[in-house]
């Protein structure tokens, strides 16, 4: 071959502008990174993904070939220079990605190019065409699409003349995109470059750069579309997590806020809880903030939420970052709250793990997973505040975003619980633009005691009220009762019950004085009908007086004219009187 | 000047088996194979056996021999494998190469 002394330059720049309609892509098949890459890499063209040491550089092209072969029909070429074949194949095993599979079935070539320079002396002139010959023959074989080729720089460690091994790799990327297949390069990051030997210079398509960083001694990986020449591209950096299915990258953006809404309402199981948040509850797919300081209640609420919503025959998953399972179970039950049932019925999951034991990628991840199994209505996050402790408020916040789309974009009623201090709901301000409710839980306190009161600090789209409750645990369940509200503030607590006694025994006094005047008035009325009794008994004596004189007057004859003449005398005055009248 | 110039019959008693990987008719595989030639009769003669593998014909060898520059001349014989890169023009570093001289690179 005549070509060998010929260096092609690298794609010519006019041939690819900005903004060129349709650039076929190539899926990656890889969970996040087509949304991030606005479809995937630039078909038939190279793509470099550089990192640090053990960014997931060759985990990520691993999963491009197998996706690729298994997903796309489109076979691949894995020329591996660092990983034996073996190796490599037992590393990606774990991945869920059988290679050897593949390989036996013809959909993937795996070339392992061992390179030691200690076996190799140069003399004179000599180009890389036995590495094209053999990756042609490979591509050829199984008639390829893909092709990965991981760290090519390992090169530069083997051949001394790097003027020729650069032309070379040049002319190899050029050669590459000639045969139409989608390629990636692996680079190690360099020392204030993308990769340390520079081949970004030649791989200029599309640049991936992979990252991971250590805060608070939890490891996250990053994932950056540093370049991607005629595509838009997300340019932000997003987490991305290596599970056991393979690569994930979590873009925040391409969630959106897209999400269906629901104008359902989905009911607290507190009832006077619902009314105060206006007909019924929360909407369906809203999500819930109870904020508030230590052992307020909040675990309760969000436990009294997953059971009602278990009552209703609905699933509910509780991440519990403070409790274990049996002590949750344990403690909503002298409350009240029975879970067990739900939890045996398979309702209700609960799943506990203290925050540090993943990073927070890995958190939410393992909560999407979940999610993803059990399909609830209702999720609960106990207490995010001690996420917010794992790691900087941005990532958390960029987390629990993250999140919250997940479950709105699925309709799932998130109830969030945050612990906040004793002066303002800190921790909560940085995702109280987030939640759609906000429960603040709060404790009174007040004549050597301390009580909870509840009250609504925001709910979007909901008449709530504005009052404060007193928020009572009882030994069946949560009760909100009115507070009083007088010249010395709010009432709760024994304060309230002190005055609720007032009130009544105000109430039984009032009653007394009624009964007395009662008796006072049936005193009265006795005495009346006595006197009148004895004057009853005075008149009945004088009548029969009269009786008796008119008896003895109509005896005697000798009166008798007397008393006609007396009669005639009545008589006229009788009929003057009448003429008088 | 070069001490590969040096006519220093071959000692030994093994047998060479040089094994040289070209890409067709190249100049530098062409190239490669004269400077190998006149080598090995200066300092193997009658010692040596080249075989030549074209890649072009026969791809797969490549992988199969592990091969990525071209040309590439393998010692095969006598052990331990050791594989030179490049035209040969500098005799030097290929004597060294092949172990056929004690060098700095040694």
């Amino acid at each position: 071959m005549s070509t060998t002394e010929d260096v092609r330059g690298i794609a010519d720049p006019t041939s690819e502008g900005p903004g060129a309609p349709g650039l076929p892509k190539a899926s990656t098949g890889i969970d996040g990174l087509d949304a991030v890459t606005g479809g995937g890499l630039p078909r038939s063209r190279c793509t470099l993904v550089c990192g640090p040491a053990g960014c997931g550089k060759t985990l990520l092209a691993v999963e491009f070939i197998v996706r690729g072969a298994t997903l796309y029909d489109e076979p691949g070429v894995f020329v591996a220079f660092e990983e034996s074949r073996e190796d490599l194949i037992a590393n990606v095993a774990s991945l869920g990605f059988d290679l050897g599979e593949l390989e036996a079935s013809g959909q993937v070539v795996i070339d392992h190019v061992e390179v030691d320079g200690r076996t190799i002396e140069e003399t004179g002139d000599w180009d890389l065409e036995g590495l094209f010959l053999r990756l042609g023959a490979a591509i050829d074989e199984v008639g390829a699409k893909r092709v990965v080729i991981d760290t090519i720089e390992t090169l530069f460690g083997a051949f001394t003349n790097t003027a020729i091994l650069r032309s070379e790799l040049r002319r190899l990327f050029a050669w590459l995109k000639d045969r139409g297949v989608t390629a990636i390069i692996t680079g190690e990051r360099g020392e204030g470059t993308l990769t340390r030997h520079g081949i970004e210079e030649y791989v200029s398509d599309c640049v991936i750069v992979l990252d991971h960083r250590v805060s608070e001694q939890t490891s996250t990986r990053r994932l950056r579309v540093l370049k991607y020449r005629g595509s838009l591209h997300e340019t932000n950096e997003y987490p991305f997590l290596i599970g056991s299915s393979g690569v994930s990258v979590l873009p925040i953006t391409s969630m959106g806020l897209g999400h269906h809404v629901s104008s359902e309402r989905v009911s607290t199981g507190v009832p006077r809880l619902d009314a105060m948040l206006g007909d019924g509850g929360f909407y369906k797919g809203s999500t819930v903030l109870v904020s508030g300081t230590a052992g307020t209640g909040k675990s309760t609420l969000a436990a009294q939420i997953c059971a009602s919503a278990c009552e209703r025959g609905e699933r509910a998953t509780y991440f519990a970052f403070e409790e274990s399972e049996p002590e949750m179970v344990r403690n909503m039950a002298s409350v009240g709250i029975d879970l067990k049932p739900w939890i045996d019925a398979g309702l209700l999951r609960v799943q506990c793990s203290r925050p540090k034991v993943f990073g927070l990628e890995a958190h939410l991840f393992a909560m999407q997973t979940l999610v993803g199994e059990h399909d609830p209505s209702v999720v609960v996050l106990d207490p995010v505040s001690d996420l917010l402790d794992d790691g900087n408020g941005d990532e958390v916040a960029s987390l629990l975003t993250r999140q919250v789309d997940f479950l709105k974009a699925k309709g799932i009623t998130a109830v969030l619980t945050s612990l906040s201090s004793e002066s303002e709901a800190q921790g909560a301000s940085q995702i109280a633009s987030l939640v759609d409710v906000w429960l603040l839980v709060k404790s009174e306190e007040g004549n050597g005691e301390h009580n909870r009161v509840l009250y609504v600090r925001k709910s979007r789209g909901l008449a709530n009220s504005n009052q404060i409750r007193e928020f009572l645990l009882t030994d069946h369940g949560i009760e909100l009762a009115d507070v009083y509200v007088g010249p010395q503030g709010v009432l709760t607590g024994s304060a309230r019950q002190a005055r609720e006694a007032t009130e009544r025994s105000e109430g039984l006094a009032r009653l007394e004085d009624l009964e007395q005047r009662q008796a006072s008035l049936e005193r009265r009325r006795e005495s009346v009908e006595a006197q009148t009794a004895a004057l009853w008994r005075e008149f009945d004596v004088e009548a029969s007086v009269v009786d008796r004189l008119l008896t003895h007057a109509s005896t005697g004859s000798e009166e008798r004219e007397g008393q006609r003449a007396e009669q005639g005398r009545l008589r006229r005055a009788d009929s003057n009187g009448d003429d008088d009248t | 000047m070069s001490p590969g110039d040096d006519p220093a019959p071959y000692s030994g008693t093994d047998m060479w088996h040089l094994r040289l990987y070209v890409a067709g008719q190249s100049p530098k595989s062409l190239r490669a194979f004269a400077n190998l030639k006149r080598l090995c009769e200066v300092h193997l003669a009658g010692h040596y056996e080249i075989e030549i593998v074209d890649l072009i014909e026969n791809p797969s060898q490549a992988r199969d021999d592990d091969i990525l520059a071209i040309p590439t001349l393998v010692r095969r014989l006598p052990a331990p494998l050791r594989k030179v890169i490049g035209d040969l023009s500098d005799t030097e570093n290929a004597l060294i190469g092949l172990r056929l001289q004690q060098g700095s690179a040694t």
